[in-house]
């Protein structure tokens, strides 16, 4: 019992201390180059803080990551890596945009349903094609769902100019499609903060449900530990793989409707892959695939993005600062190792100056 | 058009499309076939392509015709930089391959544009003054019919990368070091028994495999884009690790992989030349390039080879 306390504190601790470890060196990198740090991480948070409607944005933004993050954590439960994400979050978005143009008539509740599910559907495809060719082929999620985020990349840039409309920007959705609610925008200075920050919060909950009390969120945990000893339990391979990047892309798919439908109330072409879609594998990593984790996680990335917008006006700092923090969170994340070693160490110097009589 | 010249135009546009691919592609066969698999490529030609705009812009005055040669060495050189961060996170700190990999591929656009801003206050970096620009293959150009389709007019590193995979493949299946790094990728413990220095091998894979990264995103940068920005790699990495995996880590194979898929990709760009190609509607051609990645895959990967111990994390016996 105690013992499992203790790891609870050290997987803790790993988070943390990565966090901490990736803002010193975002630190030390300004240093190099003459910048100010004290001044950048300060014009960071106070611009996010102190504002309530950058304080909406950072909500807002972290409301698509918890999306792309949970979405990377279930396959990544399962032992695969979905770096299709950003794919996902692309058909997801502009299907549901294509929906809520395509009906803007049906009544508000109808319509936004309908919008979401579908971009969950096309983003559950999207993926889907990925886990049946690992499935049944053997074929390589990363290569697969790298492929199909530039696939996906182009297609939606190709749809937006010749079918959804003739120039690089689709009109915006009615009133009934959108995830606006009044009091929200109202409480945050005019935000694009939605009611996408609820349906976030639900599915946090769904998910840690569905990954704990579950039968099917067993075996999916059960694949992703032992593929070998679960299969000999009678659980089927393809299905769990299939299942898990189904979800996987649905999640994706849900968090690009409700960025179409909530942030920007349209779509327009892309030169690139979506970053929401890069940073759901940063926040899911960081949250070590806990629900909780991921939600909290998504909340300091949504700040660090939108606090980033700060840093060329406020500090001279280029904004890509923020990015680079991240990856050096995640790369602390992922050597923890070398976290857990230290802590090691300091543990058992210790346990020796104390047992030392 | 005539068919020499469009066959002219269809060889140098893929060897020209195909260079940096070839290059990364022998980078991941080094690195993979030590075991470690390294989707940092993505991120490693992004501090090469860098890299070597940076050098271009500075020391074309110096440096005149030679300098994108120069700045080719330029790239390889932060790329294998970059690729110790994965060596270190891989092999003695214990990450995940892909984790590690995911990680350089997040930072590397963000530092190369970072310090883009830092250095000229803008996101790209302009138009390089001394771009590869296309070249006649010495003496070979002469050959008569071959001549002119195949080395005249044409890409040189592309050549460098055939040149380059050549003796790759000598490097790894006649050589004591190859043999080496090849056992450490398929049986780590039995090649540490024979005395083989496992971490080390593994070392050499990945900064062999940054070095070959960086100079393929310095080709990128110098012979096809013209400049550095964030568009400039955009996904070459990851079609060169597919290219790898298609071409079953054999560096010969790598290298024709590569080629087929800069085939594909100057579709995008020359079809409107081709019979038949012209009338497929352009963005069948832009995605052409990752669904075949994906048909290869597909059919290549249940009889594909790779080594045994790839993407494992190999802790030293004490």
């Amino acid at each position: 019992m105690l013992t499992q306390n203790n790891n609870r504190l050290n997987n803790l601790m790993v988070p943390i201390l990565s966090i901490i470890l990736g803002f010193v060196f975002g630190a030390l990198l300004m240093l190099l180059f003459g910048y100010n740090p004290i001044t950048a991480y300060q014009a960071m948070l106070d611009g996010v803080f102190t504002s309530p409607y950058f304080f909406g944005e950072a909500l807002r933004q972290a409301t698509v990551l918890t999306f792309t993050g949970l979405g990377f954590a279930i396959a990544f439960k399962a032992g695969f890596f979905n770096i299709g994400i950003a794919g996902q979050l692309l058909v997801g978005w502009v299907s549901a945009i294509w929906v809520a143009l395509a009906f803007p008539d049906l009544p508000r509740i109808v319509l936004v349903t309908l919008s979401l599910v579908v971009g969950i559907v096309a983003g559950a495809v999207w993926a889907g094609i990925a886990g049946a060719l690992r499935a049944y082929f053997g074929t390589s999620e990363v290569i697969v769902t790298i492929m199909l985020n530039y696939t996906a990349l182009h297609f939606t840039n190709y749809l937006i100019r010749n079918v959804l409309s003739t120039g690089n920007t689709t009109e915006r959705v009615g009133e009934n499609a959108s995830l606006r609610i009044d009091w929200l925008t109202n409480l945050t200075a005019g935000s694009r903060l939605n009611v996408g920050f609820f349906i976030a919060i639900i599915v946090v909950a769904l998910y840690w449900v569905f990954m704990t009390q579950t039968t099917a969120g067993f075996e999916v945990r059960a694949v992703g530990l032992n593929p070998h000893a679960s299969s000999y339990a009678g659980m089927s391979a393809a299905k769990n793989i299939i299942l898990s990047m189904v979800l996987s892309g649905a999640l994706a798919g849900l968090g690009g409707a409700i960025h179409g439908l909530g942030t920007f109330g349209n779509i327009f072409t892309q030169s690139g892959l979506p970053n929401v879609g890069f940073n759901g594998i940063a926040v899911a990593l960081l949250g070590l695939g806990n629900p909780i984790g991921i939600f909290f996680s998504s909340i300091l990335f949504g700040v660090l993005d939108v606090g980033a917008g700060f840093l060329p006006n406020r500090a001279g700092v280029p904004d890509e600062m923020a990015s680079i923090v991240i990856a050096a969170i995640i790369f602390f994340v992922g050597a923890n190792y070398l976290i857990r070693l230290i802590m090691g160490k300091l543990k058992s110097n210790k346990q020796a100056t104390e047992g030392g009589e | 058009m005539g068919f020499m010249q469009l066959m002219q135009l269809i060889v140098s546009s893929s060897l020209m499309y195909a260079a940096p691919l070839i290059l990364t592609a022998l980078g991941g066969t080094f690195s993979e076939r030590g075991g470690v698999v390294n989707i940092g490529l993505e991120g490693i030609m992004v501090m090469g392509a860098f890299m070597s705009a940076i050098f271009n812009i500075q020391f074309f005055g110096t440096f005149g015709a030679m300098t994108p040669w120069i700045g080719l060495v330029a790239g390889g050189v932060i790329g294998l930089l970059f690729s110790v961060l994965h060596a270190v996170a891989t092999i003695n700190l214990r990450a995940d391959h892909i984790v590690s990999g995911t990680v350089i591929n997040l930072a590397a656009p963000a530092l190369a544009v970072f310090l883009t801003r830092a250095i000229f206050g803008a996101a790209q970096t302009g138009p390089l003054p001394r771009a590869f620009g296309r070249s006649n293959i010495f003496l070979l150009h002469r050959i008569p019919v071959i001549g002119p389709i195949f080395f005249r007019n044409t890409s040189g590193p592309a050549y460098l990368g055939i040149i380059i995979a050549i003796i790759a493949w000598f490097i790894l299946f006649k050589t004591r070091f190859g043999l080496r790094l090849r056992s450490v990728g398929e049986h780590p413990h039995a090649a540490e028994t024979l005395g083989i220095k496992v971490y080390t091998m593994k070392y050499a894979g990945v900064l062999i495999s940054g070095f070959l990264g960086g100079m393929g995103g310095a080709i990128q940068a110098q012979a096809i884009h013209n400049e550095f920005g964030i568009l400039t790699v955009a996904g070459q990495g990851f079609i060169a690790m597919a290219a790898m995996i298609f071409g079953k880590w054999n560096p010969l194979g790598a290298m024709g992989a590569a080629i087929f898929f800069g085939f594909a990709q100057s579709l995008a760009r020359i079809g409107n030349y081709i019979p038949i190609i012209q009338d497929i509607p352009n963005i069948w051609l832009q995605v052409l390039p990752y669904l075949l990645t994906i048909l290869v895959l597909v059919g290549v990967i249940g009889r594909a080879e790779a080594p045994a111990a790839i993407g494992k994390t190999y802790i030293k016996s004490k």
